[in-house]
């Protein structure tokens, strides 16, 4: 076992694949040096943010495949290429340029198995970039896997940790429909452990992160770590939280979440989404359809405010469900009558 | 005209079938057995036979809403095919694609498109099998006057153009985006020479004459199995019906629709050709017709007379099997 960050676990997982399937590529903008020639002799970047670091060097130009600005072209491209049957892996740089390529990914890729009868499958994984934090402001920090989840025909898995980084990126390359993977750019540095050989963590099931008898809380991608640190506050509030990390969204592991419910009879979920409509509101909604009559308090989703994510500092900090906000709202349905 | 007897056979059965298919499905249509709209190919049958009579199966063309005429000039199951128009279980995309969302991935027909100008990055990409694997293919792109001003047009030609891909534009300006005429529609008015604006080069020729579609094929399929990159053909040619089946064309003067029949019929322009050339008798192209419309209408009447999907199948093959 050896400690390593979010970022290290998904190039790991990349080059593995890279290595077992030569049908595996990579297609995106500066993913190599952004330099993209065949004779470029210098050290290749990796990415604005180093997430195809060593890539390059290790299979070169012919699978690992620079191109410009141009998302429909990456998303259209790889669509095409998965549906003849190759493996692609397009990077899409921030998850915030989904609106100038959507077409390709909910009307082509998602629906060519449903649409063309089954003929064919579309063995698509599109990376990118959630989340805020980092001051990145409106169009570099959104998380808009809620969008992703409602489409028929897509995955989505959001990882909140370098051991399900790795082992959610390789099922999702041997995956053989669309899916998007939600890289959070705050965890990118987050340390763990992550085993050198491959492995697999299976799409559609959650984990159960802690065990607790009052209260379920959901949490998604960052909020994970967020809710991680609340554990022992919550503790000496007399509150045993169950904390479940559905680590994809869709499909979602809805009976470790009725499970769970069933056995506290309390929902918090904690979902970096914008709240009208939010994948957190799905999850309540389901839970009251199917267990209601566990309850013993009305579901609760903390999401950011219906507002664009901000720029400055402070107005971000406000943006994000915080501990405080997480303590009192369990400290609520703990306390409902 | 350097091609084979055998060749003029198999050009002439394309076109024809396509005229033959297209005519049947406007009656269909106008006795209300098509489920839904169609858009017929009628006037365009040089195009896409000049194109895929240079491609092999395990060539690829992404295809438009006006996608019937590259279905069947790809050699697609020709039952299998009508029986998707008819919406039936059997029918290619088991009745969930219908006229619009055409594919048979079996002869390297990656789909109608009812998205305009998506399809061309679909072709780039099914492209990148001769830079990722070194497979030699060919991918070609059918894209409308209209789908040519979209955006993803653009970017397929750059991205084709940056890496080289072997990539056929194949630009089919039939004078009209749905209801707006090309003069209106496309600035600078020159679709051909957009395309060499990224590096690659272009033919602009007559699309109701297969030969000149097919000599341009020929060079640009080489150019591209060669590993010099993407070409672009602009075919003229005239659209005789509607956008769609049922559009009143009010746009459009009586004038034009009839003299677009007259001088601008691909199938009456091969036959003077070739016969005037001595390369094929009369009597041997009016076998084919016989055949093709028996073949035709026992499709349609095959059809018509398979069952529509199993309401259980609404919400099959969404996903992989067993995989949500």
């Amino acid at each position: 076992m050896t400690i390593k960050t979010y970022r290290e676990a998904i190039i790991e997982a990349m080059i593995l694949e890279m290595k077992r399937d030569e049908k595996v590529f990579v297609i995106g903008e500066d993913i190599s040096g952004g330099r993209g020639c065949e004779d470029f002799d210098g050290e290749a970047a990796g990415g604005p943010m180093g997430l195809t670091q060593g890539l390059w060097d290790e299979f070169g130009a012919k699978r690992v495949i620079d191109t410009p600005i141009s998302e429909t072209a990456i998303m259209g491209a790889a669509a095409g290429a998965a549906l003849s049957g190759l493996r692609p892996i397009a990077e899409l740089m921030f998850s915030d340029f989904f609106g100038v390529c959507f077409d390709q990914i909910y009307n082509q890729a998602a629906k060519f198995r449903f649409m063309y009868g089954d003929q064919g499958a579309t063995p698509l994984v599109i990376r990118t970039m959630i989340g805020a934090g980092i001051g990145c402001g409106p169009q570099h920090s959104q998380s808009p896997y809620s969008i992703f989840a409602n489409i028929p025909g897509l995955k989505v898995v959001t990882p909140s940790n370098p051991y399900d980084a790795k082992g959610l990126l390789i099922s999702s390359i041997r995956d053989n429909d669309p899916v998007i993977f939600c890289e959070h750019k705050a965890l990118l540095g987050m340390d763990g452990e992550v085993p050198d050989e491959s492995y697999e963590v299976p799409l559609g099931k959650g984990k159960i992160l802690k065990e607790g008898n009052d209260i379920s809380i959901v949490a998604i991608g960052q909020m994970v770590g967020v809710v991680q640190n609340c554990i022992k506050s919550l503790e000496q509030k007399g509150i045993s939280a169950e904390i479940i990390d559905p680590r994809s969204l869709s499909p979602f592991d809805d009976e470790m979440v009725y499970d769970s419910v069933e056995k506290t009879g309390r929902l918090l979920v904690l979902d970096e989404s914008n709240p009208v409509c939010s994948f957190g509101s799905w999850i309540t909604s389901m839970v009251s359809e199917e267990v209601f009559s566990s309850l013993k308090a009305p579901t609760k989703v903390l999401t950011p405010p219906h507002c664009p994510v901000p720029a400055a500092p402070n107005l971000e900090a406000a943006y994000l469900p915080d501990i405080e906000t997480i303590i009192s709202a369990s400290e609520n349905l703990k306390n409902y009558s | 005209m350097q091609l084979s007897k055998d060749k003029l056979i198999d050009a002439y059965t394309r076109m024809k079938k396509i005229r033959v298919f297209e005519e049947t499905m406007r009656d269909e249509f106008a006795k209300g057995t098509v489920p839904a709209f169609i858009h017929l190919y009628i006037g365009q049958e040089a195009i896409a036979s000049g194109i895929c009579i240079e491609l092999n199966d395990n060539d690829t063309i992404a295809s438009t809403h006006r996608g019937h005429g590259h279905c069947l000039a790809k050699n697609s199951n020709l039952e299998r095919m009508t029986m998707e128009i008819f919406c039936r279980a059997d029918g290619l995309c088991e009745g969930k694609g219908g006229s619009m969302h055409i594919a048979d991935l079996s002869v390297g027909m990656l789909g109608a498109n009812a998205i305009v100008g998506a399809n061309a990055p679909i072709a780039v990409g099914a492209a990148l099998r001769q830079r990722v694997m070194g497979e030699n293919l060919v991918s070609a792109a059918f894209i409308g006057d209209g789908a040519s001003n979209q955006g993803a047009v653009f970017e397929a030609m750059n991205l084709a153009s940056v890496l080289k891909l072997p990539v056929l534009f194949v630009f089919e300006n039939n004078g009209y985006a749905e209801f707006t005429g090309v003069d209106y529609h496309c600035g600078g008015g020159d679709i051909a020479k957009r395309a060499e604006g990224f590096g690659m080069p272009s033919y602009k020729l007559d699309g109701s004459d297969f030969f000149a579609v097919q000599e341009a094929a020929a060079e640009a399929v080489e150019r591209a199995r060669k590993g010099e990159g993407p070409s672009a053909i602009e075919c003229y040619a005239k659209r005789w019906y509607g956008h769609f089946e049922g559009d009143p064309q009010h746009y459009r003067t009586k004038e034009e629709l009839e003299t677009i029949r007259k001088d601008n019929d691909p199938l009456i322009i091969f036959r003077q050709k070739v016969e005037e050339a001595g390369l094929v008798e009369s009597s041997d192209l009016d076998v084919i017709d016989d055949d093709l419309m028996s073949q035709v209408t026992n499709a349609v009447e095959k059809a018509k007379n398979s069952p529509l999907p199993n309401v259980e199948e609404l919400t099959t093959n969404v996903y992989e099997e067993g995989s949500y």
